[in-house]
């Protein structure tokens, strides 16, 4: 082993790699601008450069290559030789070759058997042909020296432990562990000498200095998204020549810095969406100059600053989303129910392509279309607590946000305490909060052969208890459930689509907390996204909710199960009192209905609304249900007023009947303790109540479904007519 | 097997061990710790290292003794040791007492007993007889090895 040499080698790599990022960059844009004579003279120096180092650590393929690179390279420098396409090809070509050889030799140390004979001979030949004509067109790239996979493992290799540090802000941080230190010896005296008096002032300072040195040190990790994006000239240069596209990069706000492991985070997706872009979204030059676009595609990316947040746009000036394609697919995948499908807005059906397996391009090219991609952006995405949208603006173009958090070091987390240990849940997985009471935890909690289950709003929660994940066993079962004391946690996690309930002891608090990761044994237990250390200086563990959801055994759920309805979903602890659906029979009338009883809520397209022997009906999941007016169930001699274009509708079920009690808005859903004052005389009402501030008039669902019932069965008088109140029905 | 070598030791139950002073990061007094029982018998928790998580693993159980010392009790004592190599996770023996640092050579160096009863015994290279006590000389990168490839029991 010599240390010297392999220390020499590494940094040769180190260097190396960089000069060919920026070499990338350079070739594509002598393309465009062949006359530079600055760029071209910077390439030349950057590849004479690599020449030289490899011929000094004897690294002879390298150099051979480099060498025959150089050559073209001076003729160019000359203006001997003009820059054609091909030409510029080639020498990608002879980079990538470079590259290749480069991860050999910092994995094996050794160059490996691949002369790339056929580059260099290339070079050559065009290299002593000089002026006299371009190159022959070259065969496409080798495989061998896929740029990609070069990148990639450059990334996480000899590239991925080092990081450039400003000498200055390195400079002040060494200035402020000086300062630190003086502080502390200041201390130290005054402890020593017993001098109180002097203490308060060397704390204040060391507290400064600390604070100080704690931003200029999470500074250091900070880096311009430029980084990033500097690989993609290149990435975009090779995909629309591979689509026999032309498309223009342009890039604003490079210099929006962000936390280095954020970084490395949307690297896969960043690709993901440029070559989506260029590959779906911008047509080829032919049929854009038909559309009367220029013929060159533009793709932008734009990064900002903005509420703790990091925006990154991307926006192509293509074809747009193909909505009626997704709306078909959709649909055949059942993606969507189709009575749903109607009041889905464009911007829903866009996103759509998010859902995993969704791919609507015709046919399957080498660059995308397989089917999986997008889903996955979201999943890198929401991973590190960032969201994606997709806006189309017809054929004019589609833009993807990026939303992405600065750091991952610190995230906001919700602190639970369960078995005497304390937890914490990134609040990004969290969705909101359920306490039971003791004594309703035996009927609240209902199973499902053995398995628990809560109804949450109508729909079944899966339960998972924190503890039998951990230990394998499980705290209580349905008898010993109702038995314990206190009342019960329940944190409503969504992991990727997959909402489930975590029981836990005790809910603590909301901390910002600094994520620490975990080494030794721990660090293979799945479960856990890391450590940190809580507020009182003792160790707390992170919970990986897309784990827990995994080992808990939840698949993923379907789009259409998990977009149900529910206005106002809020987070809210406050038990004791039931939930209640507060809605508008008629503007201004709220009523309020038990949620518990409601089994679903619908909105209902207005063409939706079908007649059937003078009922109003719709059908509803396989069946026909008619679709009363609660306004007019329980007031039937009030004229109608005419409903807008979507009707929304409380739907109720006793025993097989269902019924669609029809409202004129869905107001809230509320926890509060109500006082109820008792009314009479007016049949389905219950009591009134002041809720919000209003006048809520309490729905007794049993008097009202029993109502139902009569005027679905035309029991009583006439039902009312099918008339102009359903507004522009079909 | 004459060199001379610093062993730190330390008692746990009734028996005394020794690691090499160069592998002890730093010796602490009781700390909290944040259990993690269920992650395996040999983890008695983590600790807060000036901001490193460090986890505090319980040596008895580690080494398959029989009985091993009282769960809940917050240990007396923690030794932080790390491993050869850089890199490697430290970890913290939970002990009941520190002893002096003992200057130990190879005459006083001994197999370790045949009748020595341990489900784990190649985690000891050995016992160095000293005038007053015996030491067991704990081989620590099995013992790190032992503890980070036993995982989750379930």
């Amino acid at each position: 082993m010599n240390p010297t040499g392999d220390d020499i080698v590494r940094e040769f790599l180190i260097e190396s790699y960089e000069n060919l990022d920026q070499l990338d960059r350079d070739f594509v844009s002598l393309e465009r601008d062949p006359s530079s004579k600055e760029t071209l003279a910077r390439v030349f120096r950057t590849v004479h450069t690599l020449k030289g180092t490899c011929g000094f650590l004897g690294f002879e393929r390298l150099q051979a290559l480099s060498h025959a690179g150089e050559g073209v390279l001076s003729r160019l420098r000359d203006g001997n030789l003009p820059l054609t396409p091909e030409l510029a090809t080639s020498l990608l070509r002879m980079a990538d070759a470079v590259r290749a050889i480069l991860g050999r030799i910092e994995s094996g140390g050794k160059e490996g058997d691949e002369r790339y004979t056929d580059i260099i001979a290339e070079l050559n030949r065009v290299d002593s042909r000089a002026s006299s004509k371009p190159a022959p067109a070259p065969a496409p790239a080798q495989p061998e020296a896929d740029p990609d996979e070069a990148q990639a493992a450059q990334g996480d290799s000899v590239l991925g432990g080092n990081i450039r540090v400003d000498v200055r802000l390195l400079d002040r941080l060494v200035t402020l562990v000086s300062e630190l230190v003086l502080a502390r010896n200041q201390i130290v005296q005054h402890v020593a000498a017993k001098d109180e008096t002097l203490l308060p002032a060397s704390a204040q300072r060391l507290n400064l200095i600390t604070s100080e040195l704690q931003e200029e040190i999470m500074r250091t990790r900070m880096q311009p998204i430029g980084s990033l994006w500097k690989k993609l000239p290149r990435q975009v240069r090779d995909v629309a020549s591979a689509c026999g596209k032309s498309v223009r990069l342009e890039m604003d706000g490079a210099e929006t810095e962000l936390d280095r492991t954020v970084l490395e985070a949307i690297r896969d997706p960043l690709t993901h969406l440029v070559r989506n872009a260029i590959d779906h979204g911008i047509e080829s030059p032919e049929i854009r100059t038909a559309c009367g676009k220029r013929a060159e595609g533009r793709l932008l990316l734009r990064a900002y600053h903005e509420g703790g947040l990091v925006h990154m746009e991307i926006s192509d000036d293509g074809s747009g989303l193909p909505i009626e394609r997704i709306k078909r697919k959709a649909l055949e995948k059942k993606l969507v129910t189709p009575d749903r499908a109607p009041s889905l807005t464009e911007r829903d059906w866009a996103n759509m392509i998010f859902t995993p397996g969704f791919s609507t391009a015709q046919s399957v090219t080498a660059i995308s279309g397989r089917g999986v991609g997008m889903d996955v952006v979201k999943t890198h995405l929401e991973r590190i607590g960032g969201t994606v949208e997709i806006q189309t603006r017809g054929t004019v173009g589609t833009t993807i946000f990026l939303r992405i958090p600065l750091t991952l070091a610190i995230v906001p987390a919700l602190i639970i305490t369960d078995d005497g240990e304390r937890f914490a849940i990134p609040q990004a997985g969290l969705r909101e909060l359920l306490r039971i009471d003791a004594p309703s935890v035996g009927t609240a909690i209902e199973w499902t052969g053995a398995a628990p289950v809560l109804r949450l709003r109508g729909r079944l929660l899966p339960l998972v208890f924190l503890r039998e994940l951990l230990i394998g066993r499980r705290p209580f079962d349905a008898e010993s459930l109702s038995s314990r004391p206190g009342a019960l946690h329940i944190a409503v996690l969504d992991a990727e689509g997959r909402r489930f309930g975590l029981v836990v002891d005790e809910v603590n608090d909301a901390e910002e907390i600094v994520v620490k990761p975990l080494s030794g044994p721990l660090g293979n237990v799945g479960l856990l996204a890391g450590g940190t250390i809580l507020g009182d200086g003792r160790v707390g563990l992170i919970l990986d909710v897309a784990a827990i959801a995994g080992a808990a055994g939840l698949t993923a759920a379907s789009v259409s199960a998990d977009h149900a309805m529910t206005p106002g979903d809020r987070s809210d602890s406050d038990s004791g009192a039931e939930a209640m659906l507060v809605a508008e029979a008629r503007p201004g009338w709220r009523v309020a209905f038990p949620l518990e009883r409601i089994s679903r809520l619908e909105h209902f397209e207005l063409d939706r609304i079908e007649h059937s022997a003078r009922r109003d009906v719709v059908q509803y999941e396989g069946g026909v249900i008619p679709v009363q007016r609660l306004a007019h169930l329980l007031d039937p001699h009030a004229l109608e007023e005419p409903w807008r274009s979507r009707v929304p509708a409380v739907m109720l079920e006793r025993g097989e009947r269902r019924f669609a009690l029809a409202v004129a808005s869905l107001v809230d859903i509320v926890h509060e303790r109500t006082d109820p004052q008792p009314v009479s005389g007016r049949p389905g009402i219950a009591a009134a109540a002041v809720i919000q501030g209003r006048v809520v008039d309490l729905v007794d669902l049993d008097a009202v479904i029993t109502l139902a019932t009569r005027d679905a069965d035309g029991a009583t008088e006439d039902p009312p007519a099918p008339d102009a109140g359903w507004e522009g029905a079909a | 097997m004459s060199e001379r070598r610093m062993l730190c030791t330390f008692r746990i139950g009734r028996q005394w061990f020794g690691v090499d002073v160069a592998s002890v990061q730093e010796v602490l007094k009781a700390q909290p710790l944040a259990q993690v029982r269920w992650a395996g018998p040999a983890l008695r928790g983590l600790i807060n290292l000036r901001g490193q998580i460090v986890t505090a693993i319980d040596l008895s159980s580690a080494l398959g003794m029989p009985g091993g010392t009282d769960e809940s009790a917050a240990a007396p004592a923690q030794v932080v040791v790390r491993a050869e190599g850089a890199g490697s996770p430290s970890l913290s023996l939970c002990v009941d007492e520190i002893g002096d640092v003992a200057e130990v050579d190879g005459s006083s160096f001994e197999r370790t007993p045949a009748t020595y009863v341990s489900a784990k015994p190649e985690l000891i290279r050995g016992v160095y007889k000293l005038t007053d006590r015996l030491l067991l000389a704990l081989d620590l990168s099995r013992v790190m090895h032992a503890v980070t490839s036993q995982g989750v029991t379930e």
